[in-house]
């Protein structure tokens, strides 16, 4: 017992220790000129175009512009994709009417669709909010119907043989059963809706963290991209903690093993 | 010998289609249980003891013959069935888990929620209310199941070898359990079982099955007296004698079976 516990301590410190010596690894690799700072900035340089970023409210209107389309994309994709999941799962015949379609348009970059999906929805919010639904709608689709076929029969004969009316077998037994692969589906799909945004805002958007790293691109501003580069860092990082909260609040069952 | 008959099957034949063609599962079983009865059913495996429980619950059904469960009250489930295996839902806690057929009866929160609580104290898991499934021993689990089962009050209990996958201290500790609440109860119960000393321990009635195809053997009265102590009537001259008579037509059986099909 002893013995784990120093690694432990150990692991941590170096968690900690590791990213923080490429930053100033990074530093002074700038400083004495290693690298050229025109392309890969330097932590420091990064910092001070931070400050006047944030005060000026540019960073956090832009983030939020993002953070909104992200959410909205998401919920009208993971929404009909954990009704439609379960339906699935639970409908051999819908199963077999919709399971070639999804698997054929599965492997479809999302992002090849960007042209045809301008072309329906215009350059409004509808266009980039509908790119990211349809990236998650398909992780979270295939993994809630794989959620609920993996449920135990056992259960099945249980709803059964308690006579559960048809709402509630969806209620009791078909949407906890999947949970957990329903979320493993949300969390792929919060993945997804961050690759889509900057995809999304790099055509006709006048806001984001996406449409922030084409315009430092366009005036060579390195160190704005860097920092909307660690913006969509923090905002997955967050996103994925919040997932993980609602996890833990949705399947007590699953925190408690 | 029963004033009042609870199950009556006539005549229930059960055929499998496989790939490699038909299978008789059952074959004219017919039997009659009489309410407050506690019935066991002991065979070997493959005999379609668990077909015949599951077409009585419902979950499957006959390929000829009738089943007649007796309705005492509209408003009482016909069946609830204790499963061989953890049939506890992971995600509910033990007091969801033993008011769910209440719950889907459409009872109200409280009134199941009292109901289920009094189930949970008679198998001694009060503590463990709030618990979810994987805070449970295996035993505690299966005593969830059975609470859920005796919760939903319904006409006939079904058990399917729920003891089976439990080590011997918890299975004679758990047959001592539902002896005590079936006692109270009175309940007519079906418990399936490959053992012939758990039949012998609860039942009052020991129907004998034999396989390829399941049918009745014989029926056997056991007429051990109620209450009873498990680990009392273990060492009486009647359970040793009843042991033998069953082991025997079980004994026959299970070498006829070898023999046939060592002779394929």
């Amino acid at each position: 017992m002893i013995k784990q516990e120093h690694p432990t301590i150990l692991f941590r410190i170096l968690s900690v220790l590791s990213p923080l010596s490429i930053l100033i690894l990074w530093e002074i690799m700038a400083r004495v000129h290693l690298i050229d700072t025109r392309l890969l900035s330097s932590p420091s340089l990064i910092f001070q175009a931070f400050i006047p970023l944030l005060l000026s409210g540019e960073l956090l209107y832009n983030t939020a512009v993002s953070v909104q389309r992200v959410i909205w994309g998401f919920l009208a994709g993971s929404i009909p994709g954990i009704l439609l999941g379960i339906s699935m799962g639970l409908s051999p015949l819908l199963r077999s009417a919709l399971e070639p379609m999804i698997a054929a348009t599965y492997p479809i970059p999302k992002l090849a669709l960007m042209p045809l999906i301008l072309l329906i929805f215009g350059l409004g919010e509808t266009s980039k909010i509908f790119t990211i639904a349809i990236g998650v709608f398909y992780l979270v689709v295939i993994n809630t119907m794989a959620g609920v076929l993996s449920i135990d029969k056992i259960y099945l004969d249980v709803a059964q043989n308690f006579g559960a009316s048809r709402k509630n077998f969806y209620l009791s037994v078909a949407l906890p059963g999947a949970l957990p692969m329903i979320f493993a589906g949300l969390k792929l799909g919060m993945g997804m809706a961050l690759i889509l945004i900057v995809a999304a805002e790099l055509s006709a958007a006048k806001a984001g963290v996406g449409w922030m790293i084409w315009r430092a691109y366009d005036m060579f501003a390195i160190e704005q991209m860097f920092i909307a580069l660690i913006t969509l860092s923090f905002l997955g990082y967050i996103f994925s903690l919040l997932l993980d909260m609602l996890e833990n609040w949705v399947l007590p069952w699953k925190k408690q093993i | 010998m029963y004033e009042k008959e609870s199950i009556s099957v006539t005549h229930l034949n059960k055929i499998f289609n496989t790939a490699s063609g038909q299978i008789m599962a059952l074959q004219d079983i017919s039997l009659s249980i009489g309410e407050g009865e506690f019935f066991c059913i002991v065979g070997p495996s493959g005999c379609g003891k668990t077909t015949l429980l599951r077409i009585l619950a419902g979950l499957d059904d006959a390929s000829s013959g009738t089943i007649n469960i007796k309705s005492t009250n509209i408003n009482r489930p016909v069946n609830s069935m204790v499963f061989q295996e953890q049939s506890i839902f992971p995600w509910m806690t033990v007091l969801d888990n033993v008011s769910y057929g209440l719950h889907m009866r459409g009872i109200p929160k409280k009134e199941r929620y009292e109901i289920a609580r009094h189930y949970i104290e008679m198998i001694g898991l009060s503590k463990f209310t709030h618990a979810y499934p994987s805070q449970l021993s295996g035993g505690m689990k299966q005593r969830v199941s059975v609470a859920r089962a005796f919760a939903n009050d319904p006409e006939i209990l079904l058990m399917d070898e729920p003891f089976g996958a439990l080590d011997e201290q918890n299975r004679i500790l758990l047959q001592q359990e539902l002896l005590r609440i079936w006692e109270e109860a009175r309940k007519t119960t079906v418990f399936i079982t490959h053992s012939i000393d758990e039949a012998l321990c609860l039942g009052d009635r020991i129907m004998v099955m034999s396989a390829n195809p399941g049918v009745v053997k014989t029926i056997i009265i056991n007429d051990l007296p109620r209450p009873r102590n498990i680990s009392e009537i273990r060492t009486s001259l009647q359970y040793n004698q009843l042991f033998q008579s069953i082991w025997f037509i079980l004994r026959d059986e299970v070498i006829n079976s070898k023999s046939k099909a060592s002779s394929i």
